[in-house]
């Protein structure tokens, strides 16, 4: 795959990607930069582009540079020692985008727990104590005392998790950190420290660049691209049709819309909890709006019930074609003995431990299974099990997909529509500036081949003497010595890790067990930090 | 709760210490006294055997045991509902382990008070308070040091 197979994921129309401009301005990035690896003084002036000096920058303003910023006031680093370099407004922007798309709208619930909280690191009170409070029911509580033995997992509404965040970026001054516009590049400096490259927003700035020299460098960039499957992508290129064929990371409202309107077959693809929530739209708006909608639910791999991943500890449920976990990774992963074990394994052995754990699952959730039942018994859901061999179209304009199925035969199936719930992840060169750091900043792939990070998350190979550190966060970091970093809690804890290593250069105090009580009752009275 | 086998005995021996030992004391005094412990004095030495019991017992048996429990689960975690009745095998095994109460037939509730009160106060204050002053806990399986 290339990267033209990448869908862009756009948050909103404001954090459009500002284009490079192709006609030449004041204070542009010239050949001298671009073909060099380790940027001096001399050539960013003689380049004009103005030089802005701040001790650490963040890249991103998403969930992930909110969060470090975060941290880094409760240590009680001042708003003017960092910026965050974003072309969003607010932190939760694409994450609100990609669960409204998906299926999550504000009143629905996240998929994870009641600790998860991006506003609190302490994550006490949980989302769980602080529902409860606020409706006067102990319902919230009651299940997390018996989770997940006899309920599902307590998950807070997405709704909670924004207005929150919302509330802490306003205490931590998050906002005051914000500098607008497209990150280009970040590139290392002669003498120390690194340049990061930002295209502001066209007749922001006088120049076309602006560049920020700091000591520290985060990059929280979210996802490098979503893809979609190659062979979705090759029908829809060749039929120049992106109607019928969607992903479901994309908005794809007007699928829902035309089939209330007429008897459709809809065809989903994929065994994960994005699959679940397309499933829950379809089936409930067939029995709330009268679509006559037929499902053909097709699995690559379909589990029919509990998995043997390697011996009698490793027994994952599963049923009906899914496997289920309630998150991402199993809950040992972010704070247990399987967070130990990942710490401990390098290369190859480290890729077992990822395969063994991986694969795709959701939540076994009461309700998806209730609607899953009726819906097979009502007769309109239908599982298949094979592989896509070729996407075509018929007469009728529908789209054809040729199955091997898990026998062996052949079968085409017939569906008005086809979305892609596979959420495939791009590659690291789909993103610029990653690729960027490939080429020349020293960075390197880990067993999985995404950005190699220490443990401290510094990326490895990247380092600036005297004194230059560059970190990441996220998504791009899985395959390291921490497997759950694309979710609220690691990233938290991939904020600590940061924040605790750039006290141990003498950038910030380290926060102790004093300053964290003292910092915990200011988030409890909404003092700023 | 996502434990290792070293957090879960690190937890429970800082949880007895900062939070058991001062309630021990503070509930002593409150209990009623009956035959065999009749003092005060002979009632502090029974709560207080108890709440050593429930460390040495904890740390040499049970902790172990929990550990091997948890290997059979996928997410490799404890429940906190887990957290809460495993406290009814411990509270039998260190009955029978306590000569000192038995001598009375009321005395079963002074033990049956000190140790489930002593309980639940500690693991009211490991599934939520204990974030506050020690912010890395919930990454560390449960380690202190
Ligand atoms: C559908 C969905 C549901 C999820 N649900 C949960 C959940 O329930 N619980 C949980 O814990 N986690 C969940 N996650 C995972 C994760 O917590 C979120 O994706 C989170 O938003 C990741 O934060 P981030 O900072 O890595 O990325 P983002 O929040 O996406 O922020 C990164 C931002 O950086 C900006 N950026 C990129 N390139 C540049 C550039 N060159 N210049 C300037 N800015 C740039 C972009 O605007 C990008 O959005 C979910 C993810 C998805 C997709």
């Amino acid at each position: 795959m290339d990267a033209q197979q990448s869908i862009i994921v756009r948050s909103s129309d404001l954090a459009a990607p500002i284009p490079d401009p192709d006609r030449p301005a004041p204070g542009d990035l010239n050949q001298e930069l671009l073909g060099t690896s380790l940027w001096t003084d001399d050539a960013l002036a003689r380049a004009q582009i103005p030089v802005f000096d701040v001790p650490l920058v963040t890249v991103g303003g998403g969930i992930g540079s909110f969060v470090l910023v975060d941290l880094l006031r409760i240590a009680g680093v001042p708003t003017n020692q960092i910026r965050t370099l974003t072309n969003l407004d607010v932190p939760w922007q694409t994450y609100e985008y990609l669960t409204r798309v998906s299926q999550i709208p504000r009143t629905e619930r996240l998929r994870s727990d009641a600790t998860g909280m991006p506003d609190n690191i302490w994550g006490f009170p949980s989302y769980a104590l602080l529902e409860a409070a606020k409706e006067k029911t102990i319902a919230p509580l009651f299940n997390v005392l018996v989770e997940p033995i006899f309920t599902d997992y307590w998950t807070p509404r997405a709704g909670t998790a924004f207005a929150a965040i919302e509330r802490e970026a306003r205490r931590v001054g998050y906002f005051d950190t914000l500098a607008k516009g497209q990150v280009r590049m970040v590139r290392r400096r002669h003498g120390g420290g690194y340049y990061t490259i930002l295209t502001p927003p066209p007749g922001a700035t006088p120049t076309r660049r602006i560049a920020y020299r700091s000591r520290f460098v985060h990059i929280a960039v979210g996802y490098p691209g979503l893809r979609f499957l190659p062979d979705l992508q090759e029908y829809r290129q060749r039929y120049q049709d992106w109607t019928h064929v969607v992903n479901a990371y994309e908005p794809h409202e007007q699928v829902y819309e035309e089939l209330k309107r007429r008897p459709c077959v809809v065809m989903v693809r994929g065994g994960g909890i994005v699959a679940s929530r397309v499933l829950q739209r379809l089936m409930e708006d067939r029995w709330n709006h009268r679509a006559p909608t037929t499902i053909v639910h097709l699995f690559r791999t379909f589990i029919s019930g509990t998995q043997d991943r390697g011996g009698p500890f490793w027994r994952r449920k599963g049923g009906d074609g899914w496997a289920y976990q309630g998150f991402n990774w199993p809950k040992g992963a972010w704070g247990g003995q399987l967070k130990e074990s990942f710490e401990k394994l390098e290369g190859e052995d480290r890729a077992n431990l990822y395969k063994k754990l991986g694969g795709t699952h959701t939540p076994k959730r009461k309700l998806w299974q209730q609607q899953m039942g009726r819906a097979r018994a009502e007769g309109w859901y239908h599982t298949v099990h094979g592989t896509v061999e070729q996407v075509g179209r018929n007469e009728q304009r529908q789209v054809v997909s040729r199955v091997k199925l898990a026998n062996g035969s052949m079968q085409d199936i017939v569906a008005d529509f086809v979305i892609d719930a596979t959420g495939l992840e791009g590659d690291l060169r789909d993103h610029r500036i990653l690729a960027d750091l490939l080429d020349h900043s020293g960075a390197g792939r880990n067993p999985m081949g995404r950005l190699d990070v220490e443990r401290s998350f510094e990326i490895r190979g990247t380092r600036c003497e005297p004194g230059g550190r560059l970190y990441a966060s996220g998504s791009m970091t899985l395959g390291g010595y921490y497997a759950g970093v694309d979710s609220f809690l690691g990233l938290q804890y991939a904020g600590l890790q940061i924040v605790d290593d750039l006290a141990a250069q003498g950038f910030c105090p380290r926060i102790g067990a004093q300053r964290s009580m003292s910092q915990w009752w200011r988030w409890v009275r909404n003092r700023p930090v | 709760m996502t434990p290792t086998l070293i957090g879960r005995i690190q937890t429970r021996l800082f949880l007895l210490l900062v939070i058991g030992l001062p309630w021990t004391i503070l509930v002593t005094p409150l209990l009623p006294r009956h035959l065999g412990v009749g003092t005060l004095g002979g009632l502090y030495a029974t709560t207080l055997t108890a709440w050593f019991l429930v460390g040495l017992l904890g740390c040499c048996i049970w902790e172990p045991l929990y550990h091997l429990g948890q290997q059979f689960r996928w997410e490799k975690d404890w429940p906190i509902l887990f957290g809460l009745l495993t406290s009814i095998p411990e509270a039998l095994v260190l009955w029978s382990a306590l000569p000192a109460y038995d001598t009375s037939p009321a005395s079963g509730w002074t033990f049956c008070f000190h140790f489930f009160s002593t309980w639940i106060v500690m693991w009211l204050f490991a599934i939520g308070p204990i974030k506050i002053f020690l912010i890395r806990y919930r990454f560390r399986g449960g380690r202190i040091l």
